[in-house]
């Protein structure tokens, strides 16, 4: 193939020439060349190596369709793997490189695995390799694959957007552009979308006229009119899928030029109506050795001539069963080739006519019979139709460039993943789309004409479903003459000769009658056991052609074998702009604490703690993690420390119904608590299981302040929605989240009344506000509160202000506590002395089978009349079984030694064996007790417990042993606490 | 994605919704309720195909339960109504 560059016009801009790379070769391009167009322009032959056999692969198509082309693409900083060069637009700078082969495309050292193609059939690797797949894996996966992912970072950005409007039309092409024009000058808001670079659809390569312009040009200028009537119209923007209610996911690639803020553009649309006017994807011949590079859709050849002024080769043969070759034949003689035309036909078509009058020969009934030239078409074997050896060969041609069109498959991808029909059209050979949803419209056709006034139409239906009438005449186009019907040619009926139904994947007619004959008659069974349509193209050429020859080997007609399920995407959507913007920091946004600077300021490890950004501790220099946390505990035990529970949640509960709301839907009960107090109370689901702990404060007769732990607080107030509004409707009770509105900081330790009695005007004293209770009134000044609840098994309060006066009462209270060695403390210090006390943390030693009996916390269910939520269950069989796992305490028998969270206790049945009776859930070294402590969830804990039953853990092989104790290790009569 | 009409707010799209399954009434009081009686309430679904009975929360909206009517197959909806 000697391919080159033209002086004909094209869409490329010559003045502006941009260097790349192929493989390490410097070549040059020029603006508007997509990669595939550069590579041809400068002669690349060899682009890829097919995907099983290291054949050496050229570029087949020009956009989509592409199935070999398939490359590694480096702009700066930016990587795509296996991206279709076809559809790459070329940029200064980028250096790309083919997949699949080792040390390039060229010089595959792989490529002696096409030598024993007969030993690598359909089904090879499940054949050969199962059941001991793990130990061949390794080194199938080495040589498996393409491209290569990148390790670093992707620089470039990506955004997800959304938009509404009455008519979504996909594809600018004659048809689609129709549409557009006629639903716009009704007045409807339209998009109009189409996946290549410019509108315009084939009318940019295809000869026309509309409305007298020639149909490039009407394309432009259309296109120009509806953008500045308001039409949205969006080039290179695939709308890749059709889901419910009319929405469509859209992928919009930015071009070079347009680049601003962000490269791929991920769109959610939401139309009322949609015409889809996809256009149709041109099939190639099935013949022996079709994959050799310089076999070209006869299509892309117009496209490479048309728009980028490329001739692929000098030499042509273009084998035909179809009329729309002729074109492309016609073209390539004007550019200077010389060409033969193959024509399945027994009939020489009124087409031809074109082909005749510039001394093209035609030869009738023809079709190719063998391709000669390893890497790269050199000659071309023509003979029947119908041939059945290659030896009735009739003329030999020498060849760069085969041509190809095997007819023409509507692109009906978004309207059967919207569930509509297809029908087998035997006069075109085709699927063609039937019963569109009805929120949907189809247009197009191969006729200009006809194309132009279904376009017309369907924009039309669209108006006047929504209420608005069309005004406008359609364009008008030549009429042509009637297309001859072409011929139904799935395959040369040559024995033993490979002949790619699927390029992409290696799938010949061999192994889809090798499928057939294993009886994978199923087409869905077929596409699993060949590969055939999987991958990067979905079959967008071979699909057709390769149930066709499934109908043929298993004697059906086509339209019995049907097709496999169409789903999104059409064409690969970039996963960064699945991801948009929601990566790094703004994944999950971090909720930031009210005093977040002041925390910063004493150089707190801050970490992540279920949306909310916490400090862990407080680390001094020279200090570690664990000493700090230790250093941290110390001081609360002996001293006093600060702690920012700002994000502990809490919801307002408001309403003279409140009481019997909340002891409905509380375990613990709630209606005998008088105000001013706090109780500790459980949540359990309608399953029985505990949803989450916190304490509940009845601030006046029918007001409360519900405390649940910082990351359940949307769950909860979503919990107790639920139930007011779906069970307890005619409850006089309201609530909402006031978790932002409040600051709160623990005053925790012995020396803690010392520090905040002088700054409130609340009495501490231990008669006023024992332990347990609250009282509102105001701290350094200003409103707040201040309650007496304690997760340290100190002695403790918690005030609360404002969120506004946060960053001023953090200072105060150091200030204030400076002369008492007032430490702040932060979540790993808080946790450890909430396991010194046996406390529980929800999700940590709970699971989702944890009731509040395996807790200990059994009395609500014998004294509570109510029935509460969840109640029932803890009545049922399993929750009265008495071997439940337990919450136990466990102190290791080595005391240095803290045991793994998760780690096993296990007993030996009777057979021998370990069997696991629960697990650690929290372990620690305790500074109070200066030793390693455990907490677990253990099958009739409680007994162990009281027995003191030594058990064993059981952590990666590694056993240790542990003493069960109950689970409260400091201070179990609760003095400190109360004091 | 769905087009969900909220009978509060008007049509909005799905992922401002939270699915809440089948409607279950709440047997009781709890002790005349046998144990299959109440695992029939927690568990079982009629996971009917076609029309649906179904109850949505427009979570990122007002807030507020309703009874949504839709084909589990077209998921065309074709009521939805205050409690
Ligand atoms: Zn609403």
């Amino acid at each position: 193939m000697t391919a080159r560059r033209l002086d004909a016009a094209g869409v490329i801009d010559r003045a502006r020439a941009l260097q790349f790379s192929w493989d390490g070769r410097p070549l040059t391009g020029f603006v508007g060349d997509t990669l595939a167009s550069a590579l041809l322009a400068n002669n690349v032959r060899i682009v890829g190596r097919s995907f099983k056999y290291h054949r050496p692969r050229g570029i087949f198509g020009a956009w989509a369709e592409e199935p070999n082309a398939i490359v590694d693409v480096e702009n700066g900083d930016s990587q795509e793997p296996d991206a279709r060069a076809t559809v790459v637009e070329l940029r200064e700078g980028m250096a790309a490189r083919g997949v699949n082969a080792r040390p390039d495309v060229a010089h595959d050292r792989y490529a002696a695995i096409d030598w024993l193609h007969r030993f690598l059939p359909a089904g090879f690797y499940y054949k050969t390799f199962f059941p001991d797949w793990h130990r061949y894996e390794p080194r199938i996966r080495a040589m498996a694959g393409l491209g290569r992912v990148a390790t670093t970072p992707d620089a470039r950005r990506f955004e997800t957007r959304s938009a509404a409007c009455d008519l979504l039309v996909v594809g600018a092409g004659a048809a689609g552009l129709a549409a557009a024009r006629a639903a716009s000058g009704a007045g409807l808001s339209v998009i109009l979308a189409d996946d290549r670079i410019a509108p315009g659809g084939s009318l940019r390569w295809r000869d026309g006229m509309i409305d007298d312009q020639p149909a490039a040009a009407w394309a432009a200028a259309t296109a120009e009119a509806l953008a500045a009537q308001g039409v949205r119209v969006m080039p290179h923007t695939t709308v890749f899928g059709a889901y419910d209610h009319t929405t469509f996911g859209l992928l919009e690639r930015r071009s070079t030029a347009a680049v601003g803020w962000s490269e791929d553009r991920l769109w959610h649309v939401r139309a009322r109506r949609a015409v889809l006017a996809t256009g149709a994807i041109e099939r190639p011949l099935v013949f022996p050795d079709n994959d050799r590079p310089g076999v070209m859709s006869a299509d892309a050849v117009l496209q490479y001539l048309r728009l980028y002024a490329v001739l692929p080769g000098t030499r042509a043969v273009v084998a035909t069963n179809n009329d729309s070759a002729y074109a492309v034949a016609v073209a390539l003689r004007l550019a200077g080739a010389e060409v033969t035309i193959a024509e399945a036909r027994a009939d020489i078509p009124p087409a031809a006519r074109a082909a005749f009058d510039r001394d093209i020969r035609v030869l009738a009934g023809s079709t190719v019979l063998g391709v000669i030239g390893r890497d790269g078409v050199r000659m071309v074997d023509l003979g029947p139709a119908d041939a059945r050896s290659a030896r009735e060969a009739t003329l030999r041609v020498a060849a760069d460039l085969v041509a190809i069109s095997g007819g023409w498959s509507p692109a009906v991808h978004l309207h059967s993943q919207s569930g509509g029909k297809l029908r087998w059209d035997a006069a075109t050979a085709a699927f063609v789309p039937v019963a569109p949803r009805p929120d949907h419209d189809l247009a197009g056709g191969a006729d200009l004409a006809a194309a132009l006034v279904s376009g017309h139409e369907a924009g039309c239906a669209a108006a006047r479903m929504l209420d608005r009438a069309c005004t406008l005449a359609p364009p008008r186009a030549e009429p042509t003459a009637p297309q001859a019907a072409p011929r139904a040619l799935w395959r040369v009926p040559i024995r033993g000769a490979r002949q790619w139904v699927d390029l992409q994947n290696d799938v010949t007619t061999r192994d889809i009658a090798l499928a057939a004959r294993e009886n994978y008659s199923s087409v869905e069974h077929l596409k699993r056991y060949t590969t055939l349509g999987m991958a990067t193209d979905q079959g967008k050429t071979s699909n057709v052609n390769g149930l066709a020859v499934l109908a043929e080997e298993t004697g059906r007609a086509i339209a019995e074998v049907g097709t496999t399920t169409f789903r999104p995407p059409y064409t690969p959507v970039t996963l960064g702009a699945v991801a948009g913007m929601r990566h790094g920091a703004l994944y999950s946004p971090w909720r930031r604490l009210p005093a977040h600077a002041e925390h910063v300021a004493l150089d707190a490890d801050m970490r992540d703690y279920g949306s909310w950004f916490r400090p862990a501790c407080y680390p001094r220099t020279g200090e570690t993690v664990p000493q700090a946390i230790r250093r941290e505990a110390m001081a609360v035990r002996g001293g006093v420390g600060v702690f920012d529970g700002s994000s502990l949640g809490k919801i307002m509960v408001c309403g003279a119904d409140a009481a019997q709301f909340l002891n409905i839907v509380y375990y613990t009960e709630i209606a005998n608590l008088k105000p001013g107090h706090i109780r500790y109370a459980l949540l359990l689901r309608e399953t029985g299981v505990v949803q989450d702990d916190g304490v509940v404060a009845r601030l006046a007769p029918d007001r409360y302040l519900l405390s649940p732990s910082s990351s359940h607080t949307q769950s909860v107030l979503a919990h107790l929605e639920a139930w007011r509004q779906t069970e307890c409707p005619t409850l006089r009770v309201a609530m909402h989240d006031v978790t932002a509105a409040w600051a709160t900081f623990v005053v925790a330790g012995p020396r803690s009344r010392d520090i905040l009695a002088p700054l409130t005007d609340i009495d501490l004293s231990p008669s006023a506000l024992p332990h347990m209770a609250l009282s509102q009134g105001r701290i350094c000044g200003v409103a707040g509160r201040i309650a007496r609840v304690s997760f340290s098994g100190e002695r403790s309060y918690e005030v609360s202000v404002r969120s506004g006066y946060a960053v001023a009462m953090w200072r105060r209270l150091l200030q204030a506590g400076t002369a008492h060695g007032i430490t702040p403390y932060g979540v790993e210090s808080a946790s450890l002395l909430r396991a010194e006390k046996g406390y529980i943390l929800i999700g940590v030693d709970t699971d989702g089978l944890t009731l509040p009996g395996d807790l200990g916390m059994s009395s609500p269910l014998r004294t509570k009349q109510v029935d509460f939520v969840g109640r029932r269950s803890l009545l049922m069989p399993d929750a009265r079984r008495p071997d439940r796992r337990q919450f136990i305490g466990l102190l290791p028998e080595d005391a240095s030694d803290v045991p793994a969270v998760g780690a096993h206790a296990v007993t030996r049945g009777q057979d021998g064996r370990l069997r696991s009776i629960g697990w650690v859930t929290s372990a620690c070294h305790s500074p109070a007790l200066d030793r390693s402590i455990a907490l677990g969830m253990v099958e009739r804990g409680r007994g162990l417990a009281q027995a003191g039953a030594e058990l064993e853990l059981f952590h990666l092989g590694r056993v240790s042993r542990a003493r069960a104790c109950p689970p409260m290790f400091y201070d179990p009569a609760g003095t400190r606490l109360h004091d | 994605m769905l087009l969900i009409p909220c009978p509060w707010c008007g049509p909005r799209d799905e992922p401002e919704f939270t699915y809440g399954g089948e409607p279950a009434v709440r047997p009781g009081p709890a002790a005349d309720i046998s144990d299959a009686q109440w695992g029939g309430y927690l568990y079982m679904r009629g996971n009917d195909k076609g029309p649906h009975r179904e109850i949505w929360c427009h979570s990122f909206g007002c807030g507020q339960w309703f009874v949504l009517e839709r084909d589990t197959v077209t998921h065309a909806i074709f009521s939805a109504r205050k409690p």
